[in-house]
């Protein structure tokens, strides 16, 4: 199981190194938040925090990351090679748990970079550790997730597009929309607009909260969509 | 070593296989053979655990194709049809990468990936990235993929399609190579290929087994056996009752045209009553100008059933739409 999963996240990082598409959102990725801690963490007068950097950064990554992940799966589907890796002994699970981490390393390789952006803060002023290490966990929890999400975009379909389009509604919905809608209902559908809101559980941790429940909705979303992805997977061949 | 039975596997209101029973012993190599759509792709993906079957079952060395799928996958070496591989990936790293997920140990690794060098020639060109590859070594990549774990049973999907002669001679002297180390299975919708390499051929056609045996048994099935044809001058109810009346000789089928009797034999098994009709056509005085034996051809045969079931399907389409 194990020694399966780190060969095809290995394999899957190696082609994360050779995809310009990778290079591409890496490079925006950084030039965007580099920008976003000049603009609105690194201002005279402001509080030395990185909250509004990380909270801008979420949504972000609604269209950054699915970029990353349409091509898990899809790419094997279009060019057959799903057919050499599923006759291979390694199942379902262990595929979709590669192709996730093999994405996810990349994204915390990311995430590490904007470490950076930590050391000039502490340079400029007094910095809450606290918040900051609970910042960095929302960030990685979130990552996990929205990868999770596009994983199973990919899952669905053979078309690299399609997946990432798919990848990011999904997320819309769970950020921007639910946010929109919770302004329009009241009572329990509010609650349930709000529960599934990934922002909110998010800004918990950005503003330096740390919620149980809000740890359990990441670690169970990102469970529950690598389990639909294995879903999908398995699906594709009783058509 | 291979157990197919009764399997059938539909698409919607496709049925690309249709009751399909055979089996394969321990060391043969068995060619599967048939047009274009008869079913022979996912009958090898059912067998490799890629499909499962709507009905029917398969198994492999005993393992069952659906409840031990890990088993038999480990025990399977399979090359796809069109050989699907990683264009990204140089040669060396993809084989490196299958060999991990077949559980091999870096040690055992190492010699594997160096055997299948060896043996599928990849020397030239295996730190290149595949899809710099030409058609040729991307089969001979495939192929190395399929035999890197030393596998009991080799699976090929047509192994030869799109390669030049010399490759395809290539192909299959190492195909023959393999098949006394590996039970093998494999594909094609060309007769010769499968005639030149094969002890025993399986010829599909719209899903369904038309026929199976050595070339020779196939020959003997198509014509029963070889024909004569003999064109003989005279009263034709005369040279028809005295050819039929031979020792040797089992029916006569004939037409007239222009004074000679144009006649198909079908000699009695292991007979060839060829000079028995010489001397009767001698000793009545009549004229002989063509005697011949026609063995019956694989190639003719293989034509028909294809040529039929186009025929079948055709006539099918007509009723849906009607
Ligand atoms: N994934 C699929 N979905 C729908 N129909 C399929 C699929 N795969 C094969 N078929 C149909 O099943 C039949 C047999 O196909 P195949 O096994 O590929 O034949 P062969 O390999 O002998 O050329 C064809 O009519 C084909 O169109
Ligand atoms: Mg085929």
């Amino acid at each position: 199981m194990i020694r399966n999963v780190a060969a095809l996240t290995q394999r899957e990082l190696a082609t994360n190194f050779l995809s310009p598409v990778a290079y591409v959102v890496a490079a925006v990725f950084l030039v965007a938040t580099g920008h976003l801690f000049m603009g609105s963490t690194l201002v005279e007068g402001e509080e030395a925090s990185l909250r509004s950097m990380l909270d801008s950064m979420a949504w972000l990554l609604v269209f950054a990351l699915p970029l990353l992940t349409m091509r898990v799966l899809s790419d094997e589907f279009a060019s057959g090679t799903i057919e050499t890796l599923m006759t291979a002994p390694v199942t379902d699970v262990e595929v979709v748990i590669g192709k996730f981490l093999g994405v996810y390393v990349m994204y915390l390789g990311l995430l590490a970079t904007t470490l950076v952006h930590v050391v000039l803060l502490s340079a400029y002023g007094a910095t809450d550790a606290g918040v900051l290490i609970l910042g960095y966990l929302g960030m990685i929890l979130l990552g996990a997730f929205y990868v999770a999400v596009g994983v199973f975009a990919s899952a669905l379909t053979r078309h690299q597009l399609v997946a990432a389009i798919v990848g990011i509604l999904i997320l819309a919905v769970l950020t921007l929309v639910v946010d929109a809608l919770a302004g329009w209902y009241s009572g329990s559908w509010r609650s349930v607009l709000a529960y599934v809101n990934v922002l909110h559980h998010f800004q918990d941790f950005s503003k330096g909260i740390f919620d149980t429940k809000s740890l359990f909705f990441f670690l169970s979303g990102t469970a529950f969509f690598l389990f639909l992805a294995v879903k999908a997977l398995e699906s594709r061949r009783w058509r | 070593m291979i157990r197919v039975q009764n399997l059938t596997k539909t698409f919607g209101e496709v049925r690309a296989v249709d009751g399909v029973s055979f089996s394969i012993g321990e060391g043969e190599i068995v060619g599967f053979l048939g047009p274009n759509g008869a079913g022979k792709t996912t009958t090898l993906r059912v067998l490799t655990c890629y499909l499962p079957a709507t009905s029917g079952s398969a198994s492999v060395a005993g393992h069952d194709v659906f409840s031990d799928s890990m088993a038999v996958r480990r025990l399977v070496g399979y090359l796809p049809e069109n050989t699907p591989l990683d264009g990204q990936m140089r040669c060396r790293e993809y084989l490196n990468f299958r060999g991990k997920i077949r559980g091999l140990g870096r040690g055992v690794r190492e010699s594997a990936i160096k055997r299948v060098i060896e043996l599928c020639w990849l020397g030239d060109f295996i730190d290149r990235p595949i899809h710099q590859l030409s058609k040729g070594m991307r089969q001979r990549v495939g192929l190395a993929d399929a035999l890197l774990h030393d596998p009991k049973v080799l699976i090929l999907d047509e192994p030869t399609i799109g390669l030049d002669p010399t490759q395809i001679r290539e192909t299959r002297n190492l195909i023959r190579d393999l098949a006394r180390r590996h039970t093998v299975l494999l594909s094609s919708h060309i007769l010769p290929e499968v005639e030149a390499t094969c002890e025993r051929t399986i010829i599909i056609a719209g899903g369904r087994i038309v026929a199976s045996g050595s070339p020779e048994e196939l020959k003997e099935r198509i014509l029963g056996g070889s024909q004569l044809i003999a064109e003989i001058s005279g009263p034709a109810k005369d040279v028809t009752k005295a050819v039929a009346s031979l020792d040797g000789v089992h029916k006569v089928e004939g037409g007239a045209d222009d004074g000679w009797q144009r006649l198909r034999i079908e000699p009695k098994k292991g007979c060839d009553p060829r000079e028995a009709i010489f001397k009767v056509v001698k000793a009545k005085g009549w004229g002989l100008r063509e005697l011949r034996l026609e063995v019956g051809s694989l190639e003719e045969f293989f034509v028909q059933i294809t040529a039929k079931q186009a025929e079948e399907q055709r006539s099918e389409k007509r009723e849906v739409r009607s």
